[in-house]
């Protein structure tokens, strides 16, 4: 299979002028078809600018950029029946029911007003909306418009999706509620490109990373290539007598994922741990068992912050 | 595949699922329809009797055969609002820019638009004028010119229309547009809806003269055979041609300035 998306040399600026604020500043991007591709940046690094130029709703200043062969600039009406756009805030229509907005949208395709209807019920019933599509979205919460959403941008089953923040501001279970149903897609067979904030939705979703920052890439991979450059996971915890520093760590490197560091001064003992919890646990236990007192016990894991401290060498 | 007949044709049928979709805004919350109505419901009732006995019309003549006309058009001006919201809700939601990710035409948004808010008028100044029979106007000039005078105060409207365009893409948000809608204000009392200008000091009453709705207006009392302001100064004289004339000149600021800004989306 061949790639879904080719972008090359993708540069935008905004205003002009002294305004004039470089939002793009040459990103290049492939995404193998079938494939789940996240975006991972910082707010204000690029990814909206480069859904949006891909999406056809916005024209680049320089470079090029393909959906399944087409340029989304010369040949944008054919690129418009072969995607599917989330975009970063709910775009439904509040007054209409769920059922109504995507009906509307079905027309909209194209679609004949009966198989618009029918579209609709068979989205409704996959994205688990059906008891509730004929209310107003009104009266939907956070999860379930953002179902609504990525249903409406999956009527005509597209082959490539794009998906800009699509869990922002969501709760934890509104969050699973789209994990799921993108996870749904991608068995499918459909090509997916997302934009996230989080490591952690990059990790959950993604067969690929580009970490893009200041309009660039400046990191690529899989997840886990990247967490192992990042560095993962780490336990730390303080001890309550500083002679139990020795003891304890040396139960937290035979416990953990690699040697232990310790912080005299703070009494902090240090751990990378591959799987998180229960490494939190047995060490929480072990410290327990040998009689070490604890006065605080957590787990860390690299802030976004730190990534790109440590992909660009400056902070975001 | 693209020919211009076919063009045209999704042009009319997503226009017409967008006019659609403002029917069934009007289906869902039917109370929406009696709300927009108690403005200018409230404002004939205050003026027509609370106030018309202290009102004198030029010439003599019923205030209230006076004052329908104005309601009339005040009630076009301020269709603006529901242009503005419209556009300016779909601009700030995303939804817009989902239509125009989307492979339908995009003339349709606009044409729908204007279908739907030309629909709504027509319903508006047809419970407007029934009410207006109820309180003792009427028209006297025969039912062509009657319909002469609505068509032209659906020309205002169709006017505004680009004008709410405009103003809703430059405005995304609910505080502007909030702002906006009290700009709306002025432009509406300054005419000569409740009172003619003769009334007014001289400058006053020189810019509710050329004000867009007066003419509009003066020519619709003209055409239902209603009392007018009276006076022979130019514009009192030339009601009609200028009611032809504003908002023809209006929608040639406007309509170009609304696809221009359309297009910028994707600057
Ligand atoms: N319409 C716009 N006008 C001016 N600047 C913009 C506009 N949209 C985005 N920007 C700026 O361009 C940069 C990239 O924005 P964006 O692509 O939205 O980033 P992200 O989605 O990663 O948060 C940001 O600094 C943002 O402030
Ligand atoms: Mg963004």
């Amino acid at each position: 299979m061949g790639n879904a998306v080719v972008a090359a040399g993708l540069r935008k600026a905004y205003g002009g002028g002294d305004k004039r604020h470089v939002a793009l500043d040459g990103l290049d991007l492939t995404v193998p078809a079938g494939t789940v591709h996240g975006l991972l940046g910082p707010n204000g690094a690029g990814k909206s600018t480069t859904v949006r130029i891909l999406s056809t709703l916005l024209r680049p200043d320089a470079g090029r950029a393909e959906v399944l062969g087409h340029d989304v600039v010369r040949e944008a009406s054919r690129v418009r029946y072969l995607i599917g756009m989330v975009g970063q805030n709910a775009a439904v229509d509040e007054i209409l029911s769920g059922r109504q907005n995507l009906a509307m949208f079905g027309r909209l395709y194209h679609l004949s007003g009966k198989e618009a209807d029918r579209r609709a019920d068979e989205l409704l019933e996959l994205f688990g909306l059906a008891g509730t599509g004929r209310k107003p979205v009104k009266e939907y919460s956070g999860g379930m418009r953002r179902r609504l959403d990525l249903a409406a941008g999956l009527i005509l089953s597209p082959r490539v999706l794009f998906l800009d923040e699509p869990t922002t501001g969501l709760d934890p279970r509104g969050r699973t509620e789209v994990w799921s149903a993108v996870r749904t897609l991608v068995e499918a067979g459909t090509t997916v490109l997302l934009t996230t904030q989080y490591l952690e939705e990059a990790d959950q979703l993604a067969h690929d990373i580009s970490v893009i920052d200041k309009g660039r890439v400046v990191a690529g991979g899989t997840p886990d290539a990247l967490k192992a450059k990042l560095g993962g996971d780490r336990i730390e915890f303080v001890v309550h007598d500083a002679s139990d520093l020795a003891p304890a760590a040396a139960l937290a490197t035979r416990l953990g994922d690699g040697e232990a560091e310790i912080d005299e001064d703070a009494r902090r003992v240090g751990v990378p741990v591959k799987d998180r919890v229960s490494a939190l646990i047995a060490l929480a236990r072990a410290l327990d068992e040998a009689g070490i007192a604890v006065e605080d016990i957590a787990l860390r894991r690299p802030t976004l912050d730190e990534v790109f401290l440590t992909m660009t060498g400056v902070a975001a | 595949m693209n020919t211009v007949g076919s063009r045209l044709g999704w042009a009319v049928r997503d226009g017409w699922t967008i006019t659609r979709r403002d029917l069934t805004h009007l289906a869902n919350q039917p109370w929406q329809l009696v709300v927009s109505l108690l403005f200018p419901i409230m404002m004939v009732l205050m003026f027509g009797y609370l106030l018309g006995g202290a009102m004198t019309v030029p010439g003599g003549g019923d205030y209230r055969e006076f004052l329908l006309p104005g309601m009339f058009g005040l009630t076009m001006v301020f269709g603006l609002e529901r242009t503005l919201i419209a556009i300016s809700t779909d601009a700030s939601k995303g939804v817009t820019d989902r239509f125009r990710s989307m492979p339908m035409s995009g003339s349709a948004v606009v044409l729908g638009r204007c279908a739907a808010d030309l629909l709504d008028s027509v319903v508006v100044l047809a419970i407007l004028a029934g009410c207006g029979l109820l309180m003792g106007w009427d028209w006297h000039r025969g039912l062509d010119q009657a319909a002469l005078a609505f068509g032209l105060l659906l020309w205002l409207r169709f006017a505004m229309l680009w004008v709410g365009i405009y103003l809703g893409l430059m405005l995304p948000g609910p505080e502007m547009v909030m702002a906006a809608q009290i700009l709306v204000w002025p432009f509406g009392f300054l005419s000569s809806t409740f009172a003619s200008p003769d009334t007014m000091p001289g400058w006053l009453g020189a810019v509710v003269e050329w004000n867009p709705l007066s003419a509009t207006v003066s020519a619709a009392r003209e055409l239902f055979g209603n009392p007018g302001v009276g006076g022979d100064s130019w514009a009192a004289a030339n009601a009609l041609p200028l009611a032809l004339a504003w908002p023809l000149l209006l929608t040639a600021i406007f309509f170009p300035l609304s696809v221009r800004r359309y297009r910028r989306l994707s600057r």
